[in-house]
C-alpha cells in the first residue's frame, strides 16, 4: 500500500521550512530575550571597553601590543555566542516541549527534527550579525583592524558554533522545563566566560588557569579567533578542543533529546 | 432526536447501497499500552468506518487518550495492531500524519503568533490544504485573525486547534475533548461545526466523556471504561440494551387498576408518587399504554417520554457515572 506516489505525498512541502523559520524570526522579534542576550549586551560591552581603550590611547605591552578593545573583539563574540548558544536556543527549544508545541507538530507530517533546524539557523543568524556588528564596529568606532587571516578565523568562528550550539542542544535534551534550562545554562555560562577572558583576559591569567581555559569551548574559540586577528591560522589546540565538545555534546544531545 | 436518527438510517441506508465497499478508515485489534504501574488500554478492538463519526466514551483516566495517541503514532503500544488506511501509525507515520488532523488534549500553539500566522504555518505542511479564509469563517474566527494565540478565550483557542486539525484535508479527523471548557453555545456551534466536516466526507473520531455529545454527534459509540471496551454500538441500541428503553410519566384523568397496565407485555414496572403514575417498559410503550389508558375511558395528562440514556447504559455496564468526581460538567 505503501507506494512512491504516497511517500511524496505525506512529506512536507520544501515550502513548510521557510514559513517555519518566518515564524520562528517573529517570534525572535516579539519576545526578543535572543536580540538582547546576543546582540544588545554584547554591543554594550563593545561601547564600554572601546571608551576604556580609548581613554588608554595606547596600546598594552602585556596584551602582545594590542589594545584593549582589540583583545575583547574575540571575547566578545565568545561571549554572544555563549548568550546564544546556551541561553537563546534552548530556551525556544524546551518552551516549545514544555507547552506542548512540539507535541503538536508531532501529529503533523512536518518532521520534528526541521523545528531543531529552524532554531538553530535562527540563533545562527542572529549570532553571524553579532560577529559582524563587534567586527565592523570595532574598525569604525575603535579602530580596529580587521582579522588579518579571514578564513582562520570564519574557520575559528564556525568551530565555536558548532561546539557552543551542540552544548545548548544538550540543554535542550535534558532540561525539563524552562527554568531548568535557565538554570543549567547560568551554571555553565559564567565559567565560560570567565575562561574566554571576559573579567580578566587570557593574557593577564596564570599559566596554570590559561592552560585549563583554553581546554574549555569558550577558552579555546578566544585563542583560536585571537590568533587569526593577528594574522595566523589558529593552531591545531583549540581547534580540536572545539571540534571535540562539538561532537561529544551533539552526541548526548542526539542520544537523550526527547519531543515531549 | 426522531429527525436525527432518520438522517443517521438513510445515511447508513446509503452505505449499505455502495455495498459494503466504503472502506474501513481506522482497525484497532488487541491494543494494550501500559504505563508503569497501569494498564491504560487493555486489550481494545474496534473498527471505525469510513464517514461516520466514531465516538469514544468514557470517564477521565479510562484510556481514551491513550488509545488516540497510539492510533496517532504519539505513542508505541506495548502490543496489537492498528491500521488507518492502510497504514502502520508506527511504520508509517509520516502517512498517517498526511491523512489524519489531530486535536490534542495536552497541546498548544505559540503564544505570540497570530491566528492567521498559525494557520498559514500548518496549512504550509500538508500537500493539499484547505481555504485558510474558509476555515477563519466556518469557526467564526475571522475577526481574530490578526489577534496573538495568547490572547484569546478558551473557546476561541479550542476553535483555532480544530482549525489546525481540519486544515490538511484531512480523511480522518481525531479530536480529543474538543469542547472542553466551551460555553453551551460555543458546545453547539462546535457540533453542528462537527457534523459539517462529517458531511464532506471526514470520517471523525470523537474522544469525550460528555454524554450528550457523544448522543448528539456519534454514529456509533464505544464506551470505554478502565482501559476497556465495555460496549459498542449505536447511542440508541446502547441506551435501550441498557434499561430495556422506555419510560412514561402521566397524570391520569381517572383512578385505575395498576393491572390494567401491568398485565401488559410493553410493560416492566409501574410506580405511583402523589398525582403521578410513572411507567417503565420496552417497544412501543408510550403508544400501547395511552390507547390501553383509553379504552379503559381514562385519559393520560402531562405524559412525559423518557428514553434511556447512554448515561444508563453506562451504569449499567460499570455500576459508577461518567462524572462521578467532576463538579459543574456540562449535562
Amino acid at each position: 500500500m505503501s507506494t512512491a506516489e504516497d511517500v511524496l505525498v505525506s512529506r512536507p512541502p520544501r515550502a513548510a521550512f521557510g514559513k517555519l523559520l518566518a515564524c520562528d524570526a517573529r517570534l525572535t522579534w516579539r519576545e526578543p530575550i535572543g536580540l538582547v542576550l546576543g546582540l544588545a549586551i554584547p554591543v554594550v560591552l563593545l561601547v564600554v571597553f572601546g571608551t576604556i581603550s580609548m581613554a588608554q590611547h595606547k596600546a598594552e605591552p602585556q596584551l602582545g601590543g594590542l589594545t584593549v578593545i582589540a583583545v575583547y573583539i574575540p571575547i566578545l563574540i565568545a561571549f554572544s555566542l555563549g548568550m546564544l548558544a546556551l541561553f537563546s536556543l534552548p530556551r525556544a527549544l524546551v518552551t516549545y516541549r514544555e507547552l506542548g508545541i512540539l507535541r503538536r507538530l508531532s501529529t503533523t507530517p512536518l518532521p520534528p527534527s526541521w523545528v531543531l533546524a529552524a532554531q538553530v539557523v535562527i540563533n545562527f543568524v542572529l549570532a553571524v550579525w553579532a560577529l559582524i556588528i563587534l567586527v565592523v564596529g570595532g574598525a569604525a568606532a575603535f579602530g580596529v583592524a580587521a582579522p588579518k587571516n579571514p578564513a582562520g578565523f570564519a574557520l575559528a568562528f564556525l568551530l565555536a558554533v558548532a561546539a557552543l550550539f551542540a552544548m545548548g542542544l544538550w540543554i535542550a535534551a535534558v532540561a525539563r522545563s524552562a527554568t531548568a534550562a535557565n538554570a543549567m545554562a547560568g551554571v555553565l555560562f559564567f565559567p565560560l566566560v570567565f575562561f574566554a577572558g571576559l573579567w580578566y583576559p587570557q593574557q593577564f591569567m596564570p599559566a596554570a588557569l590559561r592552560d585549563v581555559g583554553q581546554l574549555t569551548p569558550l577558552g579555546a574559540s578566544v585563542q583560536a579567533l585571537q590568533t587569526a586577528t593577528q594574522g595566523h591560522f589558529p593552531p591545531a589546540g583549540p581547534l580540536l578542543v572545539m571540534a571535540a565538545y562539538a561532537v561529544v555534546f551533539a552526541v548526548l544531545a542526539w542520544r537523550s533529546f526527547r519531543w515531549e | 432526536m426522531d429527525r436525527r436518527a432518520a438522517t443517521k438510517e438513510s445515511r447508513t441506508a446509503t452505505h449499505a447501497q455502495a455495498g459494503g465497499d466504503a472502506g474501513q478508515a481506522l482497525v484497532v485489534e488487541r491494543l494494550r499500552k501500559t504505563y508503569p504501574g497501569t494498564v491504560a488500554v487493555d486489550d481494545v478492538s474496534f473498527t471505525v468506518e469510513e464517514g461516520e463519526i466514531f465516538g469514544i466514551l468514557g470517564p477521565n483516566g479510562a484510556g481514551k487518550t491513550t488509545t488516540v495517541e497510539c492510533v496517532i503514532g504519539l505513542r508505541t503500544p506495548d502490543s496489537g495492531t492498528i491500521c488507518v488506511m492502510g497504514f502502520d501509525p508506527g511504520v508509517d507515520r509520516d502517512q498517517v500524519h498526511a491523512i489524519v488532523g489531530a486535536q490534542l488534549q495536552t497541546s498548544a500553539l505559540q503564544p505570540r503568533l497570530r491566528v492567521a500566522e498559525i494557520l498559514d504555518l500548518y496549512r504550509s505542511f500538508y500537500r493539499d490544504p484547505a481555504d485558510p479564509g474558509e476555515l477563519l469563517d466556518a469557526l467564526g474566527l475571522r475577526e481574530k485573525r490578526s489577534a496573538y494565540y495568547k490572547s484569546l478565550s478558551g473557546g476561541q483557542k479550542q476553535r483555532v486547534s480544530l482549525a489546525l486539525a481540519l486544515v490538511g484535508r484531512p480523511k480522518i479527523a481525531i479530536l480529543d475533548e474538543m469542547t472542553t471548557g466551551l460555553d453551551p453555545q460555543a458546545r453547539r456551534d462546535t457540533w453542528e461545526l462537527i457534523e459539517g466536516v462529517r458531511d464532506r466526507g471526514v470520517t471523525v473520531v470523537l474522544v469525550t466523556h460528555y454524554m450528550d455529545e457523544a448522543e448528539r454527534l456519534c454514529d456509533r459509540v464505544a464506551l470505554v471504561d478502565e482501559g476497556r471496551i465495555v460496549a459498542l454500538d449505536t447511542p440508541t441500541a446502547l441506551a435501550e440494551q441498557a434499561g430495556g428503553g422506555k419510560r412514561v410519566r402521566f397524570v391520569p384523568s381517572h383512578p385505575f387498576d395498576d393491572r390494567l397496565l401491568t398485565e401488559l407485555p410493553e410493560v416492566t414496572g409501574l410506580k405511583r408518587s402523589g398525582h403521578h403514575v410513572l411507567v417503565n417498559g420496552k417497544d412501543d410503550l408510550v403508544n400501547t399504554v395511552i390507547l390501553t389508558l383509553a379504552g379503559a375511558g381514562v385519559t393520560a395528562n402531562e405524559v412525559e417520554v423518557q428514553s434511556a440514556t447512554l448515561e444508563d447504559a453506562f451504569v449499567k455496564l460499570t455500576g459508577r457515572h461518567l462524572h462521578e468526581d467532576e463538579e459543574g460538567a456540562p449535562r
